[in-house]
């Protein structure tokens, strides 16, 4: 079932945490949010599970408006809150049976349905307990079977793996994939790594405004115009090595990145590659070209680029 | 209505699981029974086969208890943000509301049929006004709901128990006795919407066996209004 947010602005005070956002995502699709803190994630994920009403514009998830059909939506969203919230006091199944009485499956089916659930979220050593007894990590495993429960055709999750330790954080990320196949997701995070590995389309949203969208390749590509070369060339001076590769015509700029070992990064004018160049260079100057590799624009550096400006 | 009833059931259980439901009635039963069979003005005092010592106690103790029982509905959830997870399943704020409203009223009928035994007790003591007692029952009900929806409203306009309940405390003490209080001083105007306004002159007249619309539809315009007021209070928390 596709998303689409059309034109959506939420304002706070006088901020615009959200300011006039549209984007779709597809039926099937995973999609990534990306963007720091306070950047507008939370507010666009809870405008599009109806729980936030926006100032302008809509969210339809299928054919159903968040203004007009709110209860249709609602039952067709899994949701996963940033906080992950639910009832500290309860055990597990009560809580589980409750979310599934509410969200009106079938009497017959509620007993069968909480045990997949319990299954496939790993709490079968745990079900009895009460909620507030859990650790950090089966918390969110419980977080995740309510908001799996109704077979949902869209989820939202929240920062779904926030205050987990890394074999718990692998652990989620395998659920979330393993279920989100056959569901339009939206998850948001600040861990890059997590997005790029979970994720088929990547979205920036900065003070609450999209700056990049596209698959973790696209963006890079998007960034990387520019080749970067980091090279180490031996057996000259630095001070020579620097002058010869400016002289190079396809070279724009030259970093010294480590002046004793001689390793310099050379970027070049767009379009352009300086390899050939570089190596024709050492080799007519008798030096010795040690290391030389394309430095990859990391998400990391993207992500800083667009959200520091 | 089976949403409502889903979200009741939860909110019962809840006042059982965390021992508050024990806690009510067994102080209920032991503050009203005291004062019922035991202590100041009651029946063998009286020397009259009424309950109606039993009313005015139990009219006092639901006052104080009712906002401690309501004081968590909302500001729990408020606080824990599963207020955002119950309104994002396939219910109306309405739903959420009333049946948080059903929960703590079933709870008090619970209370109420447990002092059954001292009806039947007294009536086999002397002649009891059989209808006097079904309408002092009716009338305590009527205004525990009156109490209940004040109380889930100042809960549902914070994070806070504290304030919920000080807050419904505060609101309660006005329509218990502050009204009628400056009514009987006032006179005039002032004093007739004020006497109109004071829960004490309705119950005591339902409990005297006078079942008169103009008090049913006080309790009942008061519930709504306290109801309504909580819807409000949710729709722009989503705002």
């Amino acid at each position: 079932m596709d998303i689409v947010v059309e034109n959506l602005t939420k304002i706070y005070g006088n901020q615009r945490a959200v300011d006039n956002i549209s984007f779709r995502v597809k039926a099937g699709e995973v999609l990534g949010f990306l963007g720091p803190n306070g950047a507008g994630k939370t507010t666009t994920m809870k405008a599009i599970t109806t729980y936030l009403i926006p100032n302008q514009g809509d969210v339809k998830v299928g054919d159903y408006s968040i203004h007009k059909n709110p209860e249709e939506i609602k039952k067709i969203i899994g949701y996963l809150p940033e906080s992950n919230p639910l009832y500290q006091e309860m055990p597990i199944i009560d809580y589980l049976k409750f979310v599934a009485e509410l969200q009106g499956i079938e009497k017959s089916k509620i007993r069968e349905k909480i045990l997949e659930m319990v299954e496939i979220c790993g709490l079968e050593g745990e079900k009895h307990k009460k909620i507030g007894e859990l650790s950090k990590g089966y918390k969110q495993r419980v977080g995740l079977a309510q908001a799996l429960i109704h077979d949902p055709e869209v989820l939202i999750l929240d920062e779904p793996t926030s205050g987990l330790d890394p074999n718990q954080i692998v652990e989620i990320r395998e659920l979330i994939k393993k279920i989100g196949r056959r569901k339009t997701v939206i998850l948001s995070s600040h861990i890059l790594a997590e997005v790029e590995a979970t994720c088929d389309r990547i979205m920036i949203i900065n003070r609450g405004k999209i700056v990049a969208d596209g698959t973790a390749e696209e963006l890079r590509r998007h960034a990387q115009g520019k080749e970067i070369l980091r090279v180490t060339i031996e057996d000259g001076t630095s001070n020579d090595i620097f002058g010869k590769l400016k002289e190079i015509q396809s070279v724009e700029m030259v970093d010294i990145i480590n002046q004793n070992a001689n390793i310099f990064e050379v970027q070049s004018k767009v379009e352009q590659s300086s390899k050939r160049a570089v190596f024709k260079m050492c080799v007519s100057n008798h030096w010795t070209l040690t290391e030389m590799h394309s430095v990859e624009t990391k998400l990391e550096d993207i992500f800083r680029e667009l959200t520091l400006s | 209505m089976k949403q409502i009833w889903v979200i009741s059931k939860r909110e019962l259980q809840s006042f059982f699981d965390s021992l508050t439901a024990y806690i009510m009635l067994i102080a209920f039963l032991g503050f009203s029974g005291f004062f019922t069979w035991l202590f100041g003005s009651d029946v063998f005092f009286v020397k009259q086969a009424s309950l109606q010592a039993f009313f005015g106690v139990a009219y006092w103790t639901l006052f104080f208890f009712i906002p401690a029982l309501t004081m968590r509905q909302f500001a729990e959830e408020n606080k824990t943000g599963t207020i955002e997870l119950l309104l994002t399943r396939p219910v109306n704020d309405w739903q959420v509301v009333l049946g948080k409203f059903l929960a703590t009223l079933l709870l008090i009928v619970i209370a109420l049929l447990f002092t059954l035994p001292y009806y039947i007790t007294v009536s086999s003591l002397g002649e009891v006004d059989h209808g006097a007692v079904i309408s002092g029952y009716l009338g305590l009900i009527l205004m525990s709901a009156a109490y209940i929806s004040i109380g889930i409203f100042t809960s549902s306009i914070s994070n806070n128990q504290i304030i919920g309940f000080l807050l419904a405390l505060a609101i309660g003490i006005m329509f218990q006795f502050l009204f009628s209080f400056i009514a009987s001083g006032a006179g005039g105007f002032v004093s007739e919407v004020l006497a109109f306004l004071s829960i004490s002159t309705h119950f005591e007249s339902i409990s005297r066996g006078v079942i008169d619309s103009k008090d049913i539809i006080f309790f009942l315009s008061l519930i709504f209004m306290g109801l309504v007021s909580t819807e409000a209070v949710l729709q722009k928390n989503r705002t």
